[in-house]
């Protein structure tokens, strides 16, 4: 327990202020905050030898302009069409790039073909009608979806639903943070990454643990992935729920 | 306000994630993740891992007409076109109590019975699947001293607690396992409530508890 009790980031009120030099290079001029920033969190241990820290990525000058739409991964726009215009041709896109993973994904899991595809139609319309529930300052559309794939395929096993911590919604009238939502979609990037240099029988290890076919006892900590920025990033995105935050220390 | 030092294992929280962890405590997760921002982003960056995974999964055919007869469902409204679906959480947070815990308890007070000692319980849930009950301690009153057959998750709602592993106050987590005999004793100053769960009937040291054991149900 003490790996996580590291003292809380600090975190700035404008969190897209740092983005621009946050984690995309190891060149010098940070602040403090940002080299705090970069400090790998062990979470998950960061600190095996199967994945190394990841190289550095070359630097990129900090006066760059903000990203736009055009560097949002095409799931992103496609979801946030669907979220907020209720884009039917966006949710087609989503669909023609998630329903056959998710259909592979859900047999992996132990689920015959035609239940399969009873759990990923579920899944497909809860992702058009729960849209609203999307927040791409703290998740890629694939999180989202794995989360809803995984409480569906639990909730048709029990009577009861899986117990969902309080939602947290985002204060009305607040603008996006591009740079934040991109700055998830580098963290997954990266996760993925790592997730593909992983020896096999860890990855397959990892597999079991997320499709749900090891216990909590049989979860090994030693996972090899680096959790550590992606969960600052993460906080960061909470942070702009500042005051449904209140409640929380 | 001090910060939450004790969280939820990495462990507990991707299989929570994964929906392996018993209800018992996956109540108690989604309580703690309710309160502690860090654990929430802890949770969510393992939610990014199953996303990873997701994304890279090998795609299965679907069959022919399944994109056509769903997206003819899309105007419909969502309890018509999915079977079962999960019953929505209604509940919000009052007082000490956190949304996942008020949904448990039906948006209504805890029915707290007498353990003696100014010592109470409210029964949450028992059967096989394990037991989630409410403890109100006064300040100063020790649990009687035990161990466990099983894992018990202990989180704190309101005042604080020690043991013989440290000092826990609202928002913290305490794991116990196998290998922990203790005492818990509340602190000084607030009536000390504690949500805890257990997968395993838990073992009293002395024979006063042991015989109020199953009258307890604990």
């Amino acid at each position: 327990m003490s790996e996580k009790s590291d003292p809380p980031l600090p975190l700035p009120r404008n969190a897209s202020m740092l983005i621009d030099s946050y984690d995309i290079s190891g060149h010098s001029g940070t602040t403090g905050q940002n080299t705090a920033l970069k400090r790998p969190v062990p979470a998950l241990s960061s600190d095996t030898d199967v994945v190394k820290e990841r190289p550095p990525v070359s630097p990129q000058p900090t006066d760059s302009p903000p990203p736009n739409g055009a560097d949002l991964a095409p799931e992103t726009r496609w979801m946030l069409a669907v979220r907020d215009q209720r884009d039917k041709a966006a949710f087609a896109s989503l669909f023609d790039h998630f329903a056959p993973r998710l259909k592979g994904f859900i047999i992996r899991s132990g689920s015959a073909g035609a239940q399969a595809e009873e759990i990923v139609q579920d899944v497909m319309l809860t992702v058009w009608h729960k849209a609203e529930q999307f927040d791409p300052h703290r998740a890629q559309v694939s999180a989202w979806i794995y989360q809803i794939a995984r409480n569906r395929q639990i909730d048709l096993h029990r009577k009861l639903g899986r117990p969902l911590p309080e939602e947290l919604k985002e204060e009305p009238g607040q603008e996006p943070d591009a740079s934040q939502i991109i700055a998830v979609q580098q963290e997954t990037q990266q996760l993925k990454d790592a997730l593909s240099r992983l020896a096999p029988n860890q990855r397959d290890m990892i597999e079991k643990a997320y499709l749900g076919e090891l216990s909590h006892q049989a979860i090994s900590t030693q996972t090899g992935l680096p959790l550590g920025t992606i969960k600052s990033r993460i906080r960061l995105g909470l942070e702009r729920l500042r005051h449904d935050l209140k409640g929380m220390r | 306000m001090t910060a939450i030092t004790q969280h939820t294992p990495d462990a507990l929280l991707a299989a929570y994630a994964a929906g392996t962890l018993p209800p018992v405590f996956a109540l108690v997760v989604a309580t703690h993740i309710s309160m502690c921002a860090e654990c929430r982003a802890a949770y969510e960056s393992h939610q990014a891992v199953g996303g990873a995974l997701l994304d890279s999964a090998s795609e299965a055919t679907l069959s022919d007409g399944f994109k056509s007869n769903l997206m003819a469902q899309l105007d419909l409204p969502m309890d018509q076109v999915i079977t079962r679906p999960a019953p929505q959480p209604t509940a919000k947070a009052k007082g000490i109590y956190p949304a996942p815990l008020m949904e448990v308890l039906k948006n209504k007070p805890p029915r707290w019975r007498s353990l003696g000692l100014g010592m109470k319980q409210a029964i949450l849930n028992a059967d096989e699947g394990g037991s989630l009950r409410l403890l109100h301690i006064p300040p100063g009153q020790a649990v009687p001293d035990h161990g466990h057959n099983g894992m018990e998750l202990t989180l704190v709602l309101q005042g604080s607690f020690s043991d013989e592993t440290g000092h826990f106050a609202r928002g913290d987590l305490e794991v116990a396992d196998e290998e922990l005999e203790h005492t818990p004793v509340a602190d000084g100053g607030e009536v000390c409530i504690c949500l805890a769960a257990t997968d395993a009937p838990l073992r009293f040291n002395s024979l006063m508890p042991r015989l109020f054991q199953p009258l307890f149900r604990i």
